[in-house]
């Protein structure tokens, strides 16, 4: 099968989905770009059916808490193991409405790694079979890696960032 | 199910099936996990995986720590093989700030990242020979795991929790005794894995409990995410090393194995294949260290490689880059990287969020056990018990790359 490359693959979404792929980078090679809520499954999808570019296997899913813009970013990276390329893809959802449909459809591997994402950042995948805390335990009633959380208890006196230098 | 609750068997005489707790700390289990099992007599009808008893918050904890103070949190994933994850946490950051480095510290960075790829799969083969109920050939070949780590104290002082290295480089050169240890292992070592192939490849208990135990199909393996050997024993050839070659690998000449079945015995031979390819590997980088020249253990990187401390106590330059490192005042570009090595279970990825500042913004570490494990309730369906826990060990499935 012929390889694929960074920009055949912006060139096929771009004609498939248009203004819905936005914030298009190549940050150390990789692609990455942006796309809507609405848009993730399908994009997902094509990345993956596609049998020119055939993104086949889930490499990770994470979210990352961005609170100046009140919004959560979940990151998906897939790999195409034919063309040995790798892309990232991020939805920006907003912190107070953390709603996303899920990928676990597409790969079994998302199970987890969404479970992983909901228990630390509280993004709600809709329509995952079993949307359960992971690692914490159930009680704990935050989602801790959220960064209005601080590490350690912010009464100590004795470990001010301060006093470190951060 | 709430968590950290045992499920107890409701005694209801209309049912046929028991509930067993097994873990959070059972003996067979090699590592502190729960899985709720139905049995049907001996028979798994099913179970749900319960993961998180020693979650410790590494990612959180990497959002307040500088760079260099990150790498001891990487020791402690994969702890029977922390070299791989200082070094793919050292070439994460290297990455992001656009260092080259030197090849004889590659080479140097190969001979440990394989040599703990060597411990990481005597764990996990002598394991499955453990709990095939085959006590002599663990005790055979677990001693040379005793060697490797006596290498690695020669290189850097310890030995589980290594901590080796810098970002740049290497901490210090190698000394003459690593060099003869690790001549003296590739000499010895050889002789006893042909020792352990002659006790368990051909042994028909072995291949009675191991073979068609647990097939995997490819689809199914690439679907749950699998990677490394795991992967690998199913047919898929992926393999970091080859695929996006890092710290020169593309200068070795090696095979991938893999397998047909990705069935326990198949797992267990892609392990042993993968050792002998990782003694030939480091065969190559001692070759090709000769014609290197001697005493360069670092790239020239002064704004981040963390001087040592006779240079800091007696040079200026030495004690102001020091001074700007420790207290965060180097600039690191905004970027977002993801970088993956090949770690004993498969791909160890990390991908770090940079904002600028003195920490991370975000760091998150693709576990390949975390991963991999998402199968295990799913496939233990109609398993024997038995056949479970050998499953289980033949996944190698590390406690602490699991919870992070």
């Amino acid at each position: 099968m012929a390889k694929a490359t960074n920009t055949e693959v912006i060139d096929l979404l771009g004609e498939k989905f248009g203004e819905q792929l936005f914030d298009v980078t190549e940050p150390y090679g990789l692609l990455t770009f942006s796309t809507t809520k609405d848009k993730i499954v399908e994009v997902l999808s094509f990345l993956k059916e596609n049998a020119k570019i055939n993104f086949n296997f889930l490499t990770d899913i994470t979210a990352v808490h961005y609170p100046e813009q009140g919004k959560i970013a979940v990151v998906y990276h897939l790999h195409s193991m034919v063309s040995g390329i790798r892309t990232r893809v991020k939805v920006f959802i907003d912190e107070n409405e953390p709603t996303i449909p899920t990928a676990s459809a597409l790969w079994n591997s998302a199970n987890w790694m969404e479970r992983e994402t909901y228990d630390f950042f509280g993004v709600k995948f809709e329509g995952h079979p079993d949307l359960r805390r992971i690692l914490n335990m159930d009680d704990l009633g935050v989602h801790p890696m959220l960064k209005q959380y601080p590490l350690e208890d912010p009464n100590r006196v004795d470990k001010k960032d301060e006093y470190f230098g951060r | 199910m709430k968590h950290n609750q045992p499920v107890y068997t409701d005694n209801d005489p209309q049912s046929e099936l028991v509930t067993l707790n097994l873990g959070p700390t059972h003996p067979a289990t090699h590592g502190v996990f729960q899985n709720v099992l139905q049995l049907d007599g001996e028979r798994i009808v099913s179970g749900v995986s319960t993961i998180g008893y020693i979650h410790r918050a590494f990612e959180k904890i990497a959002e307040h720590r500088p760079f260099y103070q990150i790498t001891p949190l990487t020791d402690r994933l994969n702890y029977c093989s922390s070299p791989i994850n200082n070094m793919g946490w050292h070439m994460t950051v290297e990455k992001l700030l656009n260092i080259q480095i030197p090849k004889r510290v590659d080479y140097l960075r190969v001979i440990v990242m394989e040599l703990s790829r060597i411990a990481d799969h005597i764990i996990c083969n002598t394991i499955i020979a453990q709990d095939t109920g085959a006590t002599t050939t663990f005790l055979y070949l677990f001693q040379y795991r005793e060697h490797i780590y006596e290498i690695f104290e020669e290189i850097c002082g310890a030995r589980l929790t290594t901590n080796i290295g810098r970002i740049g480089g290497l901490e210090r050169d190698f000394n003459d005794i690593a060099f003869a240890k690790i001549n003296k292992f590739l000499k010895e070592f050889p002789v006893a894995l042909k020792e352990f192939e002659g006790l368990l490849n051909r042994n028909r208990i072995f291949i009675d409990r191991t073979a068609g135990v647990a097939e995997v199909t490819q689809e199914n393996a690439l679907s749950f995410g699998w990677t490394g050997p795991l992967l690998r024993s199913t047919g898929v050839d992926y393999d970091v090393r080859v695929s996006e070659p890092y710290s020169s690998y593309q200068d070795f000449d090696f095979e991938i194995p893999v397998g047909t079945s990705g069935d326990i015995y198949d797992r267990y031979l892609v392990r042993n294949e993968e050792m002998w390819q990782s003694v030939n590997i480091i065969q190559q980088a001692m070759e090709k260290l000769k014609a290197e020249p001697k005493g360069i253990f670092h790239a020239d990187v002064p704004e981040f490689y963390l001087p040592g401390k006779e240079e800091v106590y007696n040079n200026m330059e030495a004690l102001i880059y020091h001074f700007k490192i420790v207290m965060g005042e180097i600039d690191a570009p905004k970027a977002e990287v993801y970088h993956a090595v090949e770690g004993g279970n498969g791909e160890l990825g990390f991908y770090l969020i940079n904002d600028g500042g003195r920490t991370p913004y975000r760091l998150h570490f693709r576990r390949p056990s975390f991963i991999n494990y998402s199968m295990f309730a799913k496939m233990s369906e109609g398993m024997l018990l038995s056949d479970a826990i050998i499953n289980m060990s033949s996944m190698n499935i590390i406690a602490g790359e699991l919870d992070a």
